[in-house]
């Protein structure tokens, strides 16, 4: 059936919640309210307060219980409200959560998923705007999913919670109801009738370390993931470009054959993404091309990325690495 | 005009530093015996007396006194005493160690033996302890872990269960309800919490026991564990070891001046006992007080347990740079073992020659699990894990990019 990414997200955690009693979801206004997006609307009332609850505002805390109850043998889905909000839990995450089964060479360990949306285009300021994954893709331990699209997401998500490693799982917020493509003067496009807004309403899975070719192409490969995902497909398409845009999905640990296998290809690559450049998850992506392909590469490996300030409020379209910006690189990189 | 009042900060000072004899009034004790025990399912906020006294069972002539005395015979009493002689024993034999260079470093728990050992005695099979690095007792206390495992763990070798991943003393025993040891403080203590929520989630029956020390209570978990447990009324011991220093930190510092640390918990809708922890018998029964209200749905209890590290922090520390080199000897609260002992030898059921006796079998056995650990390789005998194992446990399968790195060590470039 149809579903937006939020109606597929709920229908991950009720599928889960339905087959495992051991899956419990909380956090702030997760229960009776249902999340400030609507992530968990019905939840409490299907599956009770025992499952399904509100958390008090402190994000170590919900962490932490989350990995004490892991170690119990829970498998905890919670909700941190917005990316910008880790930081308090960032020892929880960074020190215990990825690191719990190698630690104690697995007598305990940790599967338990962190749900947090993240990226701009909501006019939410440097506080509720980030894109924070680079921050987890340095940690030992962590996987880091990024869906751009219901039916990964929904996919996704449940592969994660059935994964017994420790998972940030970033929620471009800003598909949440529609395909963004970062042209918002544009009238916002609604999920309805997209073919990956086709979602199955039983349970199915689609695999962590494996990435999609989005776009096939033959120019050059485009990197991405989330939100801009459509945003290089507006560019392929102001540019002209036949750019074989790669969703990455599963963030790290990464589908790299898939990213070589393309870059080999096309012999031209742009990398692109709405998080802060430097020591930004693409200057790992480059690094890996430039180590596996360089001499395939015809041209430098462009980087399209937020700038390297914080995620300003009123210049949110002037941060933002839209269409415009994508389509230049992919030029520069024709040009080379 | 009023003149202006110039602001002064306030830093803490310990009541003695080296040379000078500390004077520890600042502890407020009781006298043993006069404290109240309320019912176990007294309301948090009526406990609040109980966080500003401090709960004593054993007279200074070793006798039981009052309302939280409880007659569980002389035979758990003997099997407490000589787990903490072992455990006495156990630590003397590992800073040995340290020094000859066989282990890396250790950190003993001489002077709180009581706390541990008492309250592994209280809990049931099945709880699960969430312990700082101080809480060998836990271990040690019970017949069915390994003192040879223990030892190659801190030896790193290649019989260390844990496979040379972690620093000495970071046990992890799943299966004896001890939590794997973190060296970031505090971080244990909402965790325990999280068991804890888990198992009433669940209509489990087992509890959980977080610990921590005075120092560590100033960080974030810390207080965030006292709300959470409060809020889902979690089934937990929460047990604060006051032990008057953090490495060279004064409990002062960690905001200990002047109120107690038991007294964050009825802050936070939780029911608080201030407790002795060098009196076995006052640990016991304030132990089983908090594990009875966690398993009757009663929710968590905060206990402070009184005690004085009586060695360094750990063997990198030397604690005569920053305290009076006989602070434990004056220590008011006394020594956990000799204090038993005088109770048990009261009742006739121990004297000094089997406190001897015992001493040195136990020392024999530490001795013998020593050599026999030694036999595994120490970390300067180089045997240890394959340091291709390094690659294992980061996740629960090897991703490509550990196993391409893994080839890399091995030297296999591609």
């Amino acid at each position: 059936m149809q579903m937006t990414m939020i109606q597929a997200l709920r229908s991950a955690m009720d599928v889960m919640l339905g087959r495992d009693d051991n899956v419990v979801v909380y956090g702030q206004d997760v229960g009776y309210f249902g999340g400030v997006f609507r992530c968990t609307e019905g939840l409490q009332a299907k599956y009770g307060k025992s499952r399904v609850f509100d958390a008090p505002i402190s994000e170590g805390g919900i962490v932490g219980t989350a990995i004490g109850m892991a170690a119990y043998g829970l498998r905890p889905v919670v909700e941190v409200q917005f990316a910008d909000y880790f930081y308090p839990a960032c020892d929880q995450i960074v020190s215990e959560a990825a690191r719990l089964r190698y630690r104690s060479a697995a007598d305990f360990t940790a599967p338990l998923t962190i749900r947090m949306p993240c990226g701009g285009g909501i006019y939410g300021g440097q506080t509720h705007s980030q894109s924070p994954e680079a921050l987890f893709t340095h940690v030992s331990g962590l996987r880091t999913v990024m869906p751009s699209n219901p039916y990964d997401a929904k996919g996704l998500l449940i592969a994660c919670i059935e994964n017994n490693d420790p998972v940030i799982f970033l929620e471009p917020k800003r598909l949440y109801n529609g395909p963004f493509d970062g042209q918002h003067d544009k009238p916002a496009v609604p999920w309805k009738d997209h073919p990956q807004a086709e979602v199955p309403e039983g349970h199915y899975t689609v695999p962590l370390d494996s990435a999609s070719v989005f776009r096939p192409g033959s120019a050059l490969t485009v990197l991405t993931y989330g939100t801009m995902v459509y945003v290089s497909q507006a560019a392929a398409a102001q540019s002209g470009i036949d750019a074989e845009i790669i969703d990455l999905r599963s963030i790290w640990p990464l589908d790299l054959d898939t990213v070589i296998a393309s870059v080999k290809k096309t012999r031209r690559c742009v990398v692109v993404h709405e998080a802060t450049r430097t020591s930004g998850f693409g200057a790992e992506l480059a690094a890996l091309v430039q180590e596996h392909c360089f001499y395939h590469l015809e041209a430098p490996i462009e980087r399209v990325t937020g700038w390297d300030t914080p995620y300003p409020h009123a210049q949110e379209w002037a941060y933002f690495p839209g269409p415009a910006r994508v389509a230049a690189a992919m030029q520069r990189s024709m040009e080379a | 005009m009023k003149d202006k009042q110039v602001l002064r900060l306030h830093v803490p000072e310990p009541s003695g530093r080296p040379g000078d004899k500390t004077d520890f009034t600042y502890l407020h004790l009781s006298p043993a015996g006069v404290v109240r025990r309320p019912p176990v399912d007294a309301t948090p906020s009526s406990t609040s007396d109980l966080a500003y006294s401090l709960i004593r069972v054993l007279d200074d002539e070793g006798q039981a006194q009052g309302p939280w005395a409880t007659d569980i015979g002389t035979e758990p009493l003997r099997a407490g005493l000589r787990a903490m002689i072992k455990t006495r024993a156990y630590d003397a034999r590992m800073l040995i160690a340290q020094r000859q260079k066989k282990i890396s470093f250790y950190m003993q728990c001489l002077g709180e033996e009581a706390i541990a050992v008492a309250q592994a005695q209280a809990l049931r099979e099945g709880d699960m302890h969430f312990p700082s690095y101080r809480q060998q007792g836990l271990l040690l206390a019970r017949d069915d872990v390994d003192l040879v495992e223990m030892i190659c763990q801190l030896m790193s070798n290649e019989k260390d269960p844990i496979k040379g991943r972690q620093l000495p003393v970071m046990y992890s025993y799943k299966r004896a309800g001890f939590f794997s040891i973190s060296g970031n403080l505090a971080t244990q203590f909402i965790q325990a919490v999280g068991w804890a929520m888990a198992s009433a989630i669940k209509g489990d029956s087992r509890i959980a026991s977080a610990w921590i020390g005075d120092g560590a209570t100033a960080e974030s978990d810390f207080h965030t564990a006292l709300t959470f447990a409060h809020v889902y009324r979690a089934p937990v011991i929460m047990n604060v070891v006051n032990n008057q220093w953090a490495i060279s930190t004064f409990q002062s510092i960690a905001g200990g001046e002047a109120t107690t640390f038991a007294a964050r918990g009825v802050g936070c809708g939780i029911a608080s006992l201030r407790v002795d922890g060098n009196d076995f018998l006052a640990v016991y029964a304030a132990s089983c007080w908090a594990a009875e209200r966690a398993r009757n749905n009663q929710g968590p209890t905060l206990i402070e347990w009184v005690t004085y590290r009586g060695g360094a922090h750990s063997t990198s520390d030397d604690p005569s740079r920053y305290r009076p080199a006989d602070d434990w000897a004056q220590y008011p609260l006394g020594d956990p073992i000799t204090r038993l002992a005088q109770h048990l030898e009261r009742l006739g059921a121990w004297s000094a020659q089997e406190q001897e006796a015992t001493r040195k079998e136990l020392d024999a056995e530490v001795g013998a699990a020593l050599k026999k650990a030694e036999s595994y390789g120490t970390l300067s005998g180089g045997r240890m894990a394959d340091a291709a194992t390094m690659f294992d446990d980061v996740f629960e399968s090897v991703p490509a990019h550990l196993q391409t790195q893994r080839r890399q060590l091995l030297g296999n470039q591609r």
